[in-house]
């Protein structure tokens, strides 16, 4: 008991740290990218205090609720991956995350938050099919949705789940914000009308924002090392290639539109889905 | 200076106004972002929402028309903020100074913290009048 309070105690703080550093990598191989210097690895700390040391304008009380509720459905779904919980559920409760942010956006008059938060909506129709078909996968390898089991086994979900681990990278590309699907919101100035769904936030609630992604990202590049579990290693391993994979797809990128992202999602995340989950159970045998 | 007044200083985060300028300093503005003279070095990022902004660098003489405007993107940004007039036309409404649609510069709508002079006005004068601004805004 000690221990896991320990440990969620560990992601409490440590999430946010390797998340914002993640960021700043982030802009800093952007920039060597784009051919530009780019600012300090630290920058995403320097831009969360100040955020925090703005004054805020509030412009609708729900707002805060719901922005508050992103960061809380994210924090928690992180703990259920740190204690090995269930998988499920946890994918479950990312969508709430991204539900929370989507009526955070409608609950403010501003037509610029309303595009963004029906192109979040949008985001989540494409990106959360395809992470329970992964939870199901899951469960048809290994008979349990406890990621718990997963670290049990010696032969990593890689080996038979690999079309579904191509699906949940493009998954990561969806959740991350990063061309071509920086739909809903973006990192680079002048992309989204105005800011999107992120556009009504000012000041500390923006900085919470921030730091929901943070977890985020960790979260995500979490889900990816679960494919190889065990030794840990090569999963954090693979994530982190996956993460400076996504960073250069960013920049060869162009941005593309919504409707585009669903139907890309939709036929090549889900085909790839059903057949390795079709495949695992017609080997196995339906039991 | 405490944490907050470094991070501050380390990440302004800029909204461009065009008021009703020739754009040969609009383009200047967008010159800082080049690779060639890279402003994100400092953490400056181009933002383009009002509530997300920290430094208002505004050009060109204000109009009748974008008056209100100006007022309306000011009141939006939240405090601490600063304003650069960044131009000649910005500053004094410059060569546009007797038309009869053009009020004045900028100082005429909002308080003004920093002038750039220059017409146009070079990327290393913006650059050096955002520094300016960012002094003054580490002693808010
Ligand atoms: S200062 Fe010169 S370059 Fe700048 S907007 Fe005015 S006329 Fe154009």
């Amino acid at each position: 008991m000690l221990e896991q309070f320990i440990l969620v105690f560990a992601t409490l703080v440590g999430a946010p740290l390797a998340g914002g550093l993640l960021f700043g990598i982030d802009r800093k191989i952007t920039a060597r990218l784009q051919g530009r210097y780019g600012p300090p690895v630290i920058q995403p700390f320097y831009d969360f205090f100040k955020l925090l040391g703005k004054e805020h304008i509030a412009v609708s009380r729900l707002q805060f609720i719901w922005i508050y509720g992103y960061l809380v459905f994210m924090v928690v779904s992180l703990i259920f991956l740190v204690l090995k919980s269930d998988i499920l559920l946890l994918v479950f409760l990312l969508g709430f995350a991204g539900v929370s942010l989507v009526l955070g956006g409608f609950s403010t008059k501003s037509p610029y938050a309303h595009f963004g938060a029906n192109r979040e909506l949008l985001q989540i129709m494409a990106y959360e099919p395809v992470l329970l078909l992964f939870a199901i996968g899951v469960y048809a390898q290994n008979g349990s949705f406890l990621i718990s089991e997963i670290f049990k086994q010696d032969k990593p979900l890689l080996f038979s789940l690999w079309p579904l681990f191509l699906a949940v990278l493009y998954v990561l590309t969806i959740k991350m914000r990063k061309s071509p699907f920086d739909i809903a919101t973006s990192h680079h100035g002048h992309q989204e009308i105005v800011k999107g769904v992120t556009t009504e936030y000012s000041g500390p609630y923006f900085a919470l924002f921030h730091l929901a992604e943070w977890y985020e990202i960790v979260l995500l590049l979490g889900i990816i090392s679960l494919f190889w579990a065990n030794p840990l290693w090569v999963g954090i391993l693979i994530a982190l290639v996956a993460f400076l994979l996504e960073l250069l797809v960013d920049n060869i990128a162009a941005r593309m539109t919504a409707r585009w992202m669903v139907r890309l999602s939709w036929s090549i995340g889900l085909l790839l889905g059903v057949i390795n989950i079709a495949y695992i159970y017609l080997t196995k045998g339906v039991s | 200076m405490g944490l907050m007044q470094t991070s501050r200083v380390k990440s302004p985060w800029i909204l461009h106004f065009d008021n009703s300028s020739c754009n040969g300093c609009d383009i200047e503005v967008l010159a800082c972002l080049t690779p060639l003279y890279d402003v994100e070095r400092f953490g400056m990022v181009n933002m383009g929402n009002p509530k997300h902004a920290d430094i208002l660098l505004i050009t060109g003489p204000v109009n009748r028309r974008t008056a209100r405007v100006l007022k309306n993107l000011y009141d939006q940004v939240p405090d601490p903020k600063v304003v650069v007039a960044v131009g000649t036309c910005a500053s004094t409404a410059g060569v546009f100074h007797n038309c009869y649609n053009i009020l004045g510069g900028v100082d005429k709508v909002i308080p003004v913290d920093v002038y750039v002079p220059g017409c146009s006005v070079r990327p290393e004068a913006i650059i050096d009048g955002v520094v300016m601004a960012l002094q003054k805004l580490a002693s808010l």
